[in-house]
């Protein structure tokens, strides 16, 4: 068994600019490169799921891997989640460090109990004889016409438990440099990957052609070894007026309708939501003096709560205005209404609009 | 329940002529007040079971699933095929191993009534499921027990004391005191955290199996989970997986009759077997008198063997009864008959293996009394050593700051925060 892999110098990780070896990646490339640069250095790290073997996944994630890393690393498992985390947990207790791929996160309910009282809490009950370094994929999130089973983002539920990490990226270059951090991070990570992104970046009209990833500069991905820290916010946009704070497809959504609105708004693209970077928070909202929470999972007790609690606490003697949220409304996903129950520009719109009256 | 017509008078399948449907509800044989009567038990006689080969296929041996492993008869003579033929020093090992367990149980049950702790759970009558697995096995077999495989560490020869400083979370307490009593976690004996949500471990087992077999070792997992508890996803979800990758895996089905205050019926006992469980699942079944320690160590064997020749993964359920309650918040009386422990028909683990020994003329009474004098005053010698690292509530627990530990590899900084406000607000209160 190997040691855990130090983590690199943070010099290491590179900015847009000095990118080397980098190559024109979608989110899918850039996160089957990730499994494929960590198989290559680690021979613990052991990808499993539902259609990610032979086929290579069915959003082609894991294409290619098994052919490269054979049968023992990369391999097929029967439909039941909540077997395949509590095998994933097990096969963690022996060492290796597996990252199992739930294929919805709609479907990830059935491993709750061994994520929640299992995986998340191993370390903590054995006083660290055992750990749980986890790293469970799952693509998540609505915009795909994928109906109420194909389109929720159950994050809340995960940043509610104490002991899992929860990390969520919003383009090609972080989805790479996150996923190997998460690979080598030795607690249990979840890892929402948002699908209607998978493809191309999203502006919120869902009436215009899709985009894709070719041109964007965060589609600009080194094909080999680089980590962004977990816990590490990214600044989408800086400005002076108002702090959006976003993360997953939300911040292309945002970018978009901040362009169209022309309300210098930072973005910020939280990446990590446990750890989450308070530091980063603060200090925009401090400045700016505004906030507006944006996601698309349901409202009630969803991670939009905590993030105003905590800029509430930390911020209350800056803010000019009351902190908003857009987010989903708390209602099943559904399937033809859609567009009604995504929290797309108009609704951002018209948030923003109410925080810079005040 | 309703009957067939519906609140108008009308029938309520009018024109079907069908009978009322009807919802079973199992019912135990006897409730407390009641004579406790096992003569529907269906024991074959010691040394009649046929012994498969340890290669078998799974679909040429199912009779296995609803027959009852036997090696020790009514005369305490080990007879058949599963006989394993031990030679006297283990049996003899075994003997003390089963009755250091119980007089270990004896003592941290008494602590517990003594508010020294908060909780325990008992193993008495089930002693021979844990001590005859735990010999069978590789000393670095993986072990994923359930909360009543305690005789798994004592057999293992894992300090009393360590386990006792787990029960009175002091501050010897290698776990930090954050575990409920008996949840203990050893690594280096092999023996996974046990977890309270119940059947967890049995994916976990698998997984670990999995791994190993990947990775070309040579070490099996083994599992444990009551028989209520098959009723979990967990449960199946591992067969599946054990099944499928034919896991060098050993999964241990204790039928002790009860959970808590449901009968096996609860579970499917009144339907079937649960070996029985294996057969849909293409696993191979084993059914064992768990209160004959030398079948249990047959069957384990058996199992193990055939495991590490990668011939896959054995379902055994152990027949036994939970002779105490459930644990120390649980009273028996309440739901079952009293008398039912006294009549169970397959005997006590214990006597009938010093029964065995005694007939093997490498025993007595007088040695086996004095054995458990001795046991007695080792397990209150531990207790006393482990009392002076504190009792439960009694201030000699780790620093309150160490709860903050252990959850992340890394304290993040809301952890950070945390911790350091719960210390300010103690310090203001003057504590």
């Amino acid at each position: 068994m190997s040691e855990a892999i130090e983590p690199v110098a943070a010099s290491a990780v590179v900015n847009a600019e000095s990118r080397v070896d980098a190559k024109q990646m979608n989110m899918i490339q850039a996160i089957n490169s990730a499994m494929d640069v960590m198989m290559d250095r680690d021979p613990d790290v052991v990808v499993m799921g539902e259609d990610v073997g032979y086929f290579g996944g069915v959003f082609r994630a894991t294409a290619g891997l098994q052919q490269k890393y054979g049968k023992n690393r990369v391999f097929d498992t029967p439909i039941t989640e909540c077997g395949i985390i509590g095998v994933a947990v097990g096969m963690g207790a022996y060492g290796l460090r597996p990252v199992p791929e739930i294929q919805f996160a709609d479907y990830i309910y059935p491993a709750l109990d061994q994520l929640v009282s299992e995986a998340a809490r191993l370390r903590y009950r054995s006083a660290g004889e055992f750990i749980s370094p986890l790293t469970v994929r799952s693509p998540f999130g609505g915009g795909i016409f994928g109906g109420q089973t194909h389109s929720q983002s159950p994050e809340g539920i995960f940043t509610h438990v104490s002991g899992v990490k929860t990390v969520i990226p919003s383009t090609p270059y972080d989805a790479k440099g996150l996923l190997i951090a998460a690979i080598e991070d030795n607690d249990p990570v979840i890892f929402f990957e948002p699908k209607r992104i998978y493809n191309g970046p999203f502006d919120g009209h869902y009436d215009t052609p899709a985009k894709s990833w070719a041109g964007h500069p965060e589609a600009q991905v080194p094909q080999g070894y680089y980590r962004i820290p977990l816990g590490k916010a990214r600044i989408a946009r800086a400005g002076e007026a108002l702090t959006i704070l976003c993360y997953g497809t939300m911040v292309h959504v945002v970018e978009n309708t901040v362009a169209a609105t022309g309300v210098d708004a930072e973005i910020l693209d939280l990446r990590t939501l446990v750890p989450l970077d308070i530091e980063a928070i603060e200090t925009s909202v401090k400045k700016t003096g505004r906030c507006l929470i944006v996601h698309e999972a349901t409202r009630t007790s969803g991670f939009g709560a905590e993030l105003l609690s905590q800029v509430q606490e930390r911020c209350f003697y800056h803010l000019e205005a009351p902190i908003e949220r857009v987010t989903g409304f708390d209602t099943p996903y559904p399937h033809s209404l859609e567009w009604a129950y995504f929290p797309g520009p108009v609704r951002i719109r018209e948030a923003i609009t109410k925080i810079m009256k005040d | 329940m309703t009957g067939p017509e519906d609140s108008d008078g009308a029938p309520a399948s009018a024109g079907r002529n069908l009978p009322p449907l009807r919802l079973h509800v199992p019912e135990p044989p006897a409730r407390p007040g009641e004579s406790a009567d096992f003569t529907h038990f269906d024991i074959p006689a010691a040394g009649s079971q046929p012994r498969p080969d340890e290669a078998a296929q799974p679909a040429e041996m199912r009779e296995m699933a609803y027959g009852l492993i036997r090696v020790l008869d009514e005369d305490g003579r080990a007879v058949g095929a599963w006989n394993p033929k031990l030679p006297p020093e283990t049996l003899l090992r075994m003997l003390r191993y089963m009755a250091l367990t119980r007089a270990f149980d004896a003592r941290m049950f008494r602590a517990q009534r003594q508010g020294k702790t908060s909780f325990y759970m008992k193993s008495t009558g089930e002693e021979a499921v844990s001590i005859g697995a735990a010999l069978a096995l590789a000393r670095d077999d993986m072990c994923f027990p359930s909360y009543r495989q305690q005789g798994i560490l004592i057999a293992r020869d894992w300090p009393i004391v360590d386990m006792m400083n787990q029960i009175y979370s002091n501050k010897g307490d290698r776990l930090k005191g954050r575990q409920l009593p008996i949840m203990y976690s050893a690594r280096d004996a092999g023996f996974f955290s046990i977890s309270g949500n119940l059947t967890t471990q049995y994916p976990q087992a698998v997984g670990w199996a999995m791994a190993s077999a990947a990775r070309g070792d040579t070490r099996i997992a083994a599992t444990w989970c009551g028989e209520g508890s098959t009723a979990e996803g967990d449960f199946h979800s591992a067969c599946t997986f054990a099944s499928v990758y034919r896991a060098p895996v050993i999964m241990n089905v204790v039928n002790n009759q009860w959970a808590i205050s449901s009968f096996s019926g609860f579970a499917g006992a009144e339907s079937t077997t649960f070996a029985a469980r294996a057969i849909g699942y293409g696993i191979a079944g084993l059914r064992v008198d768990g209160n004959d320690v030398l079948a249990v160590y047959a069957a384990m064997r058996w199992a193990a063997d055939r495991a590490r020749a990668n011939g896959g993964p054995t379902l055994i359920e152990h027949f036994t009864y939970r002779v105490e309650g459930h644990s120390t918040s649980d009273d028996p009386s309440a739901y079952r008959s009293a008398e039912e422990s006294t009549l169970w028909p397959l005997g006590d683990p214990i006597a009938r293996l010093k029964q065995h020994c005694i007939a093997q003329g490498i025993w007595d009474d007088e040695r086996h009394a004095a054995m458990d004098r001795e046991l007695a005053e080792m397990v209150r010698d531990a207790a006393r050593e482990a009392e002076k690292n504190g009792i439960l509530g009694h201030g000699l627990h780790h620093p309150m700051e160490t709860l903050f530990e252990d959850v992340f590899e890394d304290m993040p900084w809301h952890l950070k925060e945390q911790q350091q406000q719960m210390l300010d607000e103690w310090k203001a209160a003057g504590l």
